[in-house]
């Protein structure tokens, strides 16, 4: 039982990681716009893709 | 009707079925549709090419302009634009003028519009309302192909915006706005827009809701053990406390965090001495916590955690969506977005150069071109005109300017380019005067409705807690704080926060696809509860203008002759037969004139016409009161056109459906021309008031609300803006919600204006639903004091009743809600796309 100490524990952490990984995309403005990046990605372009500018 | 030939004559009447066939599909006596049916249609805008077709390259455009793009995008090899979407470009229209953002360049503008600048780079935002589709994505985030200068851009399509970053060395911002108009998408600057600095910040309330929902998921997994009593199962004390210590260090960043809101509206309402609906939740969430602490600390028990975050996570949810935006609208708009940035300044030596508007001085000599608006108080210097002050006193007829009469700042030039010298500064003049005389509007009554239930419930629940409290002080002494909490824990108006923000939420996006928007949900409450309506004139009940012809009976060639004729001038009078009468088959003019305020002459297809005033034709006076031209062909007189405001369809089933429970009235700054047309529709005994000025139309709705009436003002324009702000609810009716629309609570788009009596209808409905899904929000709460007041409240029962009464509650409500709305809707309009 004391195995589960340490899984929970870990899962935890991962779990931590997932929320950060939210706090930083929400940080990055990739919520402000859920509409065109489908949009984007359709197009073909000759040169390469261009990234969002930054916020 | 092809049937009833065919089986009546048989073989016989082939080619003259194919006649009625004909005939049934198309309007009776005009047989030219039937060429019509191949219209060309332009490959850039999808616009008919009726009046002007341009081939080139093997395909037909409407315009110059239109051509043009198409002709920047094959050089660029962008053509990739049109195959997203057929026909998807704007045309750029006349009003782009090389020159036109100039201004910009100025440091002042150029600086609010830059989000970041250095030597290298310049990232600028421009708004342009004209993005609609996924072609205008494409080449709006292409442009650096168009120009070498700008280096990356990128689209926001839900905001309409265009981050754009170029070298400023190589380009100049004027530059990029030239390009961003020559291609169609005219960005829109200004002055509100400039000024408004802040940037959307990065959204605390949905970081709150992703904390919450974390937080719940994961304490709610943790809990199981403890629901299920595993931890003592396998004998493992020490289990129970970690996890216990676990769900608390989980439930702290919804206690500090996510909640906080809850927390600071609580204690600012009982700094004023009075409780909002945010106090009891408070209470709860606090009482829960705190008790949650003591179990879990003195390992007596694991507490309410999974609850408390929980039912922190679901109102977080409902206060998010009752909060609906409108990213393209704005409600707060005052007069500094009405004017444009920039102007054109004439210098001494006769060259022109783009100002900024700000930079007026008096004495500048200043051109305004066509539709463009007049930014300052002026005199004419060059020759007469007509300006549309339509917007600003709501007359609806164009005012004739004399040369060095006085002009007052907001009208819009109508007849080609005028010269005028500016007498006022732009702060100063009369229309700012106007606007710096407002008094800020009262904020939103608090909902009577959720006020009154929340005061009932919060009074029960303290008679239950205490009552219960004190029973088992005198029973069982050791279980009266378990009771007293568990009763403060259970009995949270929570249900009633999520009926009414959900409820709220849901009617908000109605309204919104209905083409009502609502600037926030305490709109919802006070419209149900208005009982005077106002009406403004001009531009609200009418849109734009209809021409009529009265006389001798007319032939579709004479009207093709006036039409050619008065295609020629740019006269608003000879702009609006056109529109009318106009086939796309114009014909040549020879020999035209055109007599200033007098009227205009050519010949046209061999014949001598005229149209004008009833002295330039025949010289005789006129009597008629409303404007008339007067044609003449080969010097007979057949009649005369007469000019009407076109009232808006629907208009008067409308008036007739509201008259029925509300009081009407009508106030317009426009003369009274029209009563008699008028009263007919709102009813004799009805007032209407006409030639109200800007601050008579205001006082007249104090006076109203004064007797204890809750007004609803409906207007569109700037005259109306002093009216919208002292009603009760001020609802601006637009034709098109890029432009501009004063300063309201809600904006109504003009198409939907029929709908008024069911948006209010399905206001008053919302009351009840909230009503009904609260009763039933009750039976939950009932349940939870059953065990409550015993004091057995164990954790496991409020895990379950919380989240099933919540998502209940939730569906309830955002199901009805949207089925009262269905019920009344019973149209479905073609026209509202």
């Amino acid at each position: 039982m004391s195995a589960l100490y340490i899984l929970i524990g870990i899962s935890i952490l991962v779990a931590l990681g997932f929320l950060s990984a939210f706090l930083w995309a929400m940080r990055k403005g990739q919520y402000e716009d859920d509409y065109t990046p489908s949009v984007r990605m359709l197009f073909e372009d000759a040169a390469e893709p261009l990234e969002s500018t930054k916020k | 009707m092809t049937t009833v030939m065919s089986r009546t004559n048989p073989g016989h009447d082939f080619p003259t079925a194919h006649l009625f066939t004909l005939q049934g599909f198309r309007k009776p006596g005009s047989l030219t549709d039937c060429r019509n049916m191949e219209q060309e249609t332009c490959y850039h805008c999808g616009e008919s090419c009726r009046k002007q077709r341009i081939d080139w390259d093997g395909k037909y455009f409407c315009c110059d302009g239109c051509k043009t793009v198409y002709e920047l995008l094959k050089d660029h090899e962008l053509c990739t634009y049109y195959d997203f979407q057929a026909m998807p470009g704007i045309s750029p229209g006349e009003n782009t003028y090389s020159g036109k953002y100039d201004y910009l360049d100025h440091d002042t503008i150029g600086d609010q519009l830059t989000r970041f600048a250095d030597e290298k780079h310049r990232h600028v935002v421009f708004f342009i309302p004209k993005i609609h589709c996924s072609s205008c994505i494409w080449l709006l985030e292409n442009l650096h192909r168009l120009n070498p200068g700008i280096l990356q851009s990128s689209v926001n399509f839900i905001r309409k915006e265009t981050s754009v970053i170029f070298d400023p060395q190589t380009v100049k911002l004027s530059e990029v706005a030239q390009l961003l108009a020559h291609v169609g998408y005219e960005p829109l600057i200004s002055l509100e827009q400039a000024e408004k600095k802040e940037r959307r910040v990065f959204n605390t309330e949905v970081l709150k809701i992703g904390v919450a929902g974390f937080c719940f998921g994961n304490i709610m997994m943790l809990s199981f053990p403890d629901y299920f009593s595993v931890g003592n199962f396998f004998g493992e004390e020490n289990l129970g406390l970690f996890f216990g210590m676990l769900n608390l260090a989980l439930a702290l960043p919804v206690f500090l965090y996510a909640a906080s809101g809850f927390f600071k509206s609580a204690w600012k309402s009982i700094r004023h001495r009075y409780l909002n609906i945010d106090a009891p939740i408070a209470l709860a969430i606090l009482v829960t916590f705190l008790r949650s602490v003591y179990e879990i600390v003195s390992q007596s028990g694991t507490g309410y955690l999974d609850s408390m975050t929980g039912i922190v996570f679901f109102m977080l949810i409902g206060r998010y969506f009752q909060n609906k935006t409108y990213d393209t609208l704005s409600f707060e708009r005052d007069y500094k977005s009405y004017f444009p940035l920039g102007v054109t300044v004439q210098a001494s030596d006769g060259t022109t150069s783009g100002q900024p508007v700000s930079q007026l001085k008096k004495g500048d000599l200043i051109l305004i071109r066509n539709q463009e608006l007049i930014p300052a108080d002026a005199i004419l210097r060059s020759a007469q005109t007509h300006i549309d002050y339509s917007f600003i006193t709501g007359e609806s007829e164009p005012v004739k300017k004399q040369v060095g009469e006085h002009i007052y700042a907001g009208g819009r030039q109508l007849e080609g380019a005028i010269l005028l010298e500016v007498t006022q500064p732009v702060s100063q003049s009369y229309l700012t005067q106007l606007w710096n005389g407002d008094t800020p509007k009262e904020g939103p009554k608090n909902n009577r409705l959720v006020a009154s239930i929340n005061n009932w419930f919060t009074a029960a629940v303290l008679v239950i807690a205490l009552g219960s409290a004190a029973f088992w002080l005198v029973v069982d002494n050791t279980k009266a704080l378990n009771a007293l909490t568990a009763v403060l824990i259970v009995a949270c108006p929570c249900g009633l926060l999520l009926t009414t923000t959900f409820a709220h939420g849901t009617i908000l996006r109605i309204f919104g696809r209905r083409k009502f928007y609502l600037k926030n949900a305490a709109v919802i409450d006070q419209l149900a509860h208005i009982d005077t309506i106002i009406f403004d004139k001009t531009g609200t009940i009418t849109q734009g203008s209809e021409v009529h012809f009265e006389g001798a009976p007319m032939t579709p060639q004479h009207y093709q002759l006036a039409a050619s004729l008065a295609a020629q001038s740019s006269h608003p009078l000879s702009r609006a037969i056109h529109r009318q009468y106009a086939d796309g088959n114009e014909l040549a003019v020879a020999g035209f004139e055109e007599h200033r305020g007098l009227g205009i002459k050519g010949m046209v297809a061999g014949k001598y016409v005229m149209l004008g005033s009833a002295r330039f034709i025949a010289g005789s006076t006129p009597t008629a009161s409303a404007t008339t031209v007067f044609l003449s062909i080969d010097g007979e007189i057949p009649g005369f056109f007469s000019f009407s405001a076109a009232y808006r369809s629907g208009l008067p089933a409308l008036i007739q459906n509201l008259s029925r429970r509300y009081q009407l009235k009508l106030l317009s700054g426009d003369n009274n021309a029209d009563r008699p047309k008028l009263q007919q529709f709102f009813g004799k005994g009805t007032e209407l008031l006409f030639d109200q000025q800007p601050d008579q139309k205001m006082g007249f709705i104090r006076q109203l609300r004064k007797k204890g009436n809750t007004v609803l003002m409906i207007g569109d324009g700037l005259n109306d803006a002093g009216a919208l702000r002292e009603s009760d609810v001020g609802i601006a009716v637009s034709d098109d919600t890029n432009t501009f629309s004063p300063a309201c609570d809600a904006i109504l788009d003009g198409r939907a204006l029929h709908r008024l009596p069911d948006f209010i209808r399905l206001a008053k409905a919302v009351k009840k639903v909230i009503v009904v899904t609260f009763a039933l929000s009750l039976s939950y709460n009932l349940i939870g004091l059953y065990f409550a007041v015993q004091g057995t409240l164990s954790p496991i029962i409020a895990a379950i009743l919380m989240p099933a009464s919540s998502i209940s509650i939730i569906l309830l409500t955002t199901i009805s809600t949207s089925v009262i709305a269905g019920r009344t809707q019973h149209d479905k309009d073609q026209f509202l796309s």
